[in-house]
């Protein structure tokens, strides 16, 4: 007998093992429950401590089939000081959860996707399939390569180029769908319906989302097992967010940290804002909206876990920013140019709205807090499109180069001794 | 006067495995009448205790979520066809 099972997160009638997202009693969807007792002698810091450096050192706390071996170094991310960015945003204890570099496709959804197909194939599917914004197909893509499956990759027709190239280049069949993710979503939800294949965030959905958990557990064991004071987390279905706090709850509940409140921020694009609108607005229901932003990643107008995502940040005391395109632009930038990394338009949505709560007064600066950059600048430069101009080319002489070098400098350098 | 409605795999144990419907309805309200007097098992499916739509619960008008259209009290027009579509539904084991 496996150690979790499916529970309705409503009425919490339990549901066994098997690839289903909702209760058939209330619609309400399904949330893997452990037995908490039964993994705590094993799940400890010094057990965890001599374990690879990857997600499955949290193996206790994941929906594993029994027997399940890993083919990838999933996760472990660094967890970066970022001291030039924090003195920008005027603090100097702020981190960066970089999953920019995850394994294998350069985003968070590494996670998710490792745990879906670990039970894609306890569930004995051999096609593996999901609705995308772009990052969750490249993924699946790739893990399906890796891991003996046939994918079907259904995307919004005007996703970036290159995120649907780098699904394609994996041999997985892509379908573009003339609509928005939220129309591709429901198509799914119906494809689901008539075919017998392992949709990782449709049936397959509880399993999946438990492999967010591994952000809020590497957050957790990178800072020494303690917890931050707040975290800032970009929200698309509102997914993540619930599962970082849950990760922390369950140290927490397992005596890995010391208990104590963790403020948890959202961060979305102003132009697909429905959980940030809701809580500015005070209010626990999502109204759906139609997204208009190249945040392409985050653009979800009907969020899955919206109404979770609302109220772990309501009851956290935390809060939800959200910023325009070229503000995310901007941050972009501002987080290129002071750490050294580059992240998708998501991840300037959640440095942009990190400044906005810094600057509002609603994190303050002595307190730890870590921002989670859940994907990589590679995939969307599109984004930058027309900000850096084209260098006129030089021949390649010395004098040339310093005619050039005259000409460029046109601020006056200040030579420090 | 006719639309069509559209049942999810996970409801059609309550219809007797009726997936599709013909009726008159004019609108939201009207149509889940039809369907308690129709599918009584249904009802408690569709609405929670206060008879608000439950929360999980989406309807679609010719693919376009009701919310777009004005919310639960759009008039529907003749030929629409309506989706009743769990947000994380899907399944087939």
């Amino acid at each position: 007998m496996a150690h979790y099972e499916l529970r309705c997160r409503e009425c919490g009638k339990a549901w066994g093992n098997q690839p289903r997202s909702i209760c058939d009693e209330c619609f309400s969807p399904l949330e893997v429950g452990y037995d908490y007792d039964a993994v705590r002698a094993e799940f400890t810091r010094e057990k965890i401590a001599q374990r690879p450096p990857n997600m499955w050192r949290y193996s206790e706390l994941l929906p594993l089939p029994p027997h399940f071996h890993p083919t990838l170094p999933v996760g472990f991310t660094p967890l970066l000081s970022a001291p030039n960015l924090g003195k920008e945003l005027g603090t100097h204890k702020l981190f960066i959860k970089n999953d920019a570099v995850c394994l294998p496709t350069l985003s968070f959804k590494d996670r998710v996707v490792a745990v879906a197909l670990s039970q894609a194939r306890a569930f004995g599917f051999d096609t593996v399939s999901c609705s995308s914004t772009g990052n969750l197909a490249n993924s699946v893509a790739a893990q399906a390569a890796r891991n003996g499956f046939k994918a079907w990759i259904f995307i919004p027709a005007d996703l970036e180029p290159a995120k649907i190239l780098n699904t394609q280049v994996y041999g997985a069949r892509v379908v573009r769908i003339a609509g928005s993710y939220d129309q591709v979503n429901r198509l799914c939800s119906q494809i689901a319906d008539e075919h017998r294949w392992g949709f990782v965030n449709v049936n397959l959905r509880p399993y999946y989302a438990e492999g967010s958990k591994t952000v809020g557990f590497e957050i957790a064991e990178q800072l020494g097992w303690r917890l931050p004071d707040n975290v800032v987390v970009p929200m698309a279905g509102g997914s993540l967010i619930t599962k970082i706090k849950k990760a922390f709850d369950e140290l927490i509940t397992l005596g890995l940290v010391e208990p104590k409140p963790v403020k948890f921020f959202g961060a979305q694009a102003s132009g697909c804002s429905p959980i940030s609108t809701a809580i500015k607005t005070g209010r626990a229901e999502i109204e759906p909206q139609k997204p208009a932003t190249i945040a392409r990643s985050l653009a979800i107008g009907n969020p899955a876990d919206g109404h979770y995502a609302i109220k772990a940040i309501t009851k956290s005391g935390g809060w939800s920013e959200d910023v325009s395109d070229p503000e995310l632009v901007d941050s972009i930038q501002s987080l290129a140019e002071t750490e050294g990394i580059f992240t998708e338009t998501a991840g300037g949505v959640t440095v942009g709205c990190a400044r906005k709560l810094y600057r509002e007064g609603r994190i303050a600066p002595d307190e730890t807090t870590v921002l989670c950059i859940t994907g990589n600048g590679l995939k969307t430069t599109d984004a930058l499109a027309g900000e850096y101009t084209a260098e006129t080319a030089i021949a390649p002489k010395l004098a040339e180069f310093e005619r050039y070098l005259d000409n460029t400098l046109d601020v006056p350098e200040t030579v420090e001794a | 006067m006719s639309i069509t409605v559209q049942i999810p795999t996970a409801l059609r144990r309550h219809t007797d495995g009726v997936g599709k419907l013909d009726c008159s309805a004019n609108n939201l309200g009207e149509l889940f009448s039809v369907l308690d007097q129709k599918f009584p098992q249904l009802k408690p499916h569709l609405r929670d205790e206060a008879g608000q739509i439950r929360r999980f619960l989406n309807v679609y008008v010719n693919e376009e979520d009701i919310r777009f259209l004005g919310g639960p009290g759009y008039t529907f027009q003749d030929g629409d066809e309506i989706l009743l579509v769990p947000s994380i539904a899907g399944g087939r084991e």
